[in-house]
């Protein structure tokens, strides 16, 4: 019914999807620029969760915008790179896209469930509107009717009934106005769902239903979802592979299991100490000393070393190239792991012996080997 | 449907009192209004029953209680009969109001609608081309608003009227016209309404652009317009996810003003001779003629009344979360 569905070659799961090189953004020109993203790479595989972690203020939200182009304003992107690969094998380079193009692809590739579905449903129009009105812009054919019956089967995927298309937002709770931003985002089947903190604002019950639905209905229909939160925890629960963003900039990525079990990073290891773990032993909660930088005035080297416990003297010279290290494709820019230093033994432990990005285990599958190795 | 029973009753409650107290104005007045007009008919022979209708209207000299003239006032009222003008060659009032009427609901109505939906276009526009050459446009619609109505209307007649000669100086038509419906009184009138309607138009635009713009500057922040985007909507479906929430409080500012429109365009309508209940109320109380004043208060206090009871139900209409309320 739309010309979205793949019509190329079926392309297998772990192929590039959306690759980001050196994303440079600013908000701001001249010397009060703040620099928000900082020199990013990162892939984004078919099929795969990624996600995305950082305190307030990281970037994480910036660099999503700014990979699918939705920045605002005084947002500029100053360098880099973002390309899509189409299910057919051609590519587009989003950064170069013009207006036209970029409408064509939005939401049909790259859709988006935002920070809080409080606001980002239009509070005077029905949700039938709301979920039929990105159909009518992009499958011009389509008829009243059919674009009706997707909304009701786009609701049925989420578990709201038919008789909820007339209501509006305020008419809903949180929860249900989060499925229906959910729903909304599927409702041209793309390749790429980004979430920007889509549970936050949900107490936890709600947000475990709503984790597993999403999971579930990734596992239906294989979109990719880009997973942007601070809450690491739930992070390791639903994510294949995990990237954590520090001023601005990545300082590791890992699988989860990798990562939960064996960061190499200092502020992995304190965000992991920063949260409670949903399921495993009682651990004593420490956080990460001091505040993050002021973006305008990054402090010089290595710009975590302010705050690192195990800060080195070159730290504050030489910041640290995003290098890979050990097996399953690791990347972590910090000075400790390369030799001749040696990391402290909290920040060496044994890789749990993963591939970059499992198929996605279940969260109770993670939760039942995750037991010892986190005391 | 008790929301809409709720508001009825509201109203009329609202318009029982402002019409009793319409009916108390010239009896609580100082001093006594027969007397008043009988000073400035000096010269013209009054019969004794005219003195005495007078006095009946106006409940002076009369030995029926003020609850007997309020209940009589009331059967007047209800029937339409507000009394006889005394500065209009005591002519009904209802009739002086009503020829005076389709001037001011036709030049003031026209251009305040022409006004709120021009500035809140531009409103939206501004907002949405924020830091472009638009911006300036501010300012100078502002200019025109600030600067006193009067100065901006003598200037506009002294270009188009006086030098130029495009457009007539004044009055609603020309005189020595026998108004018939055909194009030449129609195409008379629309060319003496040109000038006045303009000036309202330039002096009010501003309001509404500056209100919109400010709404819809901030209404372009909220995520579901950045929702709008990422969906890949065409820009102009993006701009109405946005102005059709930005609007909301611009419907309430054109409710009053719509209300307000009977009142009439004082200064313009003086400015310009212009026959409508503008002139009419100014002549009124220069003139004394407390019958009219009544009349006039009693359209103008009905209009804002209706003008409100339809904003309700539009805004209810236009938003949602109204309708749960209450």
């Amino acid at each position: 019914m739309s010309q979205h569905i793949v019509t190329g070659p079926e392309r297998s799961r772990g192929d590039a999807l959306l690759e980001i090189h050196g994303l440079c953004v600013d908000y701001g020109q001249g010397s009060d620029a703040v620099h928000a993203v900082t020199d990013v790479d990162l892939v984004l595989h078919r099929g795969e969760v990624l996600g995305l972690a950082g305190e307030s203020g990281s970037g994480k939200s910036t660099l999503a915008m700014a990979a699918t182009r939705l920045l605002r304003e005084p947002g500029v992107i100053t360098a880099g790179e973002v390309r899509l690969h189409y299910d057919t094998g051609s590519v587009a380079d989003l950064l170069e896209a013009g207006t036209g193009a970029l409408r064509v692809l939005r939401w049909s590739e790259v859709s988006l469930v935002i920070q809080s579905a409080m606001n980002a449903l239009n509070p005077v129009m029905s949700i039938r509107t709301q979920l039929t009105d990105a159909l009518a812009a992009h499958v011009p054919d389509m008829s009243r009717r059919s674009r009706r019956d997707r909304a009701v089967e786009l609701l049925g995927m989420v578990g709201i009934s038919a008789d909820r298309l007339g209501s509006h937002p305020h008419e809903l709770s949180g929860g249900m106005r989060q499925r229906v931003m959910i729903a909304m985002a599927l409702a041209l089947r793309p390749q790429i769902v980004i979430m920007d903190e889509p549970t936050t604002a949900l107490d936890v019950v709600t947000q475990r239903e709503i984790l597993e639905e999403l999971i579930d209905l990734r596992d239906r229909f294989g979109f990719a979802i880009l997973f942007i939160t601070h809450d690491l925890s739930l992070l390791i629960e639903i994510a294949d592979s995990i990237a954590v963003m520090y001023a601005g900039r990545l300082v590791e990525r890992a699988s989860a299991q990798a990562l939960f079990r064996a960061p190499r990073h200092p502020y992995t290891l304190g965000l992991l100490h920063s949260f409670p773990a949903l399921h495993g032993p009682r651990v004593p909660m420490t956080g990460i000393p001091g505040s993050p930088p002021d973006l305008r005035m990054l402090p010089s080297g290595c710009v975590f070393h302010p705050r690192c416990r195990f800060a080195l003297a070159r730290c504050a010279d030489d910041a640290p190239p995003l290098a890979a290290t050990g097996t399953g494709g690791r990347v972590v820019a910090c000075w400790l792991q390369h030799p001749p230093e040696s990391a402290p033994t909290e920040l060496a432990r044994p890789e749990p012996g993963l591939e970059a990005w499992a198929p996605p285990a279940t969260a109770d599958g993670q939760a039942a080997t995750q037991g010892g190795s986190a005391a | 449907m008790r929301t809409i029973a709720r508001r009825l009753a509201f109203y009329a409650a609202t318009a029982i009192v402002a019409i009793s107290v319409d009916f108390l104005i010239p009896r609580i007045i100082p001093g006594n209004p027969v007397n008043a007009i009988l000073a400035r008919m000096q010269g013209a022979t009054l019969s004794k029953a005219t003195i005495a209708g007078l006095d009946e209207q106006y409940g002076v000299n009369t030995k029926t209680s003020l609850w007997t003239q309020y209940i009589h006032f009331w059967g007047n009222v209800l029937h339409g009969n507000l009394g006889t003008s005394t500065s209009n060659g005591f002519v009904a009032v209802s009739t002086v109001i009503r020829e005076a009427l389709p001037w001011t609901l036709g030049l003031v109505g026209v251009a305040t609608v022409i006004s709120f939906v021009l500035g809140t276009l531009i409103g939206v526009l501004v907002a949405w081309r924020r830091g472009t050459w638009l911006d300036n446009l501010l300012p100078a619609t502002t200019f025109f608003q600030a600067a006193p109505y009067f100065f901006i209307a003598f200037l506009a007649i002294d270009l188009f009227s006086t030098k130029l000669g495009w457009l007539p100086s004044g009055q609603g038509h020309q005189d020595l016209d026998f108004p018939a419906l055909n194009w030449t009184y129609i195409s008379d009138v629309l060319d003496h309404a040109v000038l006045p309607a303009l000036t309202i138009v330039v002096a009010s635009a501003a309001g509404w652009i500056i209100s919109m713009r400010n709404v819809m500057v901030t209404t372009m922040d909220e995520d579901y317009v950045l929702v709008a985007a990422a969906k890949g909507l065409h820009r102009r479906r993006v701009i109405w996810y946005a102005a059709r929430n930005a609007v909301l409080p611009s419907i309430s500012g054109f409710s009053l003003a719509i209300g307000f429109i009977v009142s009439g365009a004082l200064l313009t309508e003086i400015v310009f001779s212009y026959p409508g209940l503008g002139l009419l109320l100014v002549n009124a109380v220069s003139d004394n003629d407390y019958a009219l004043l009544q009349g006039l208060f009693l359209i103008i206090t009905l209009a804002v009344l209706a003008a409100n009871l339809i904003a309700d139900f539009v805004y209810v209409f236009l938003d949602p979360r109204i309708r749960q309320e209450a």
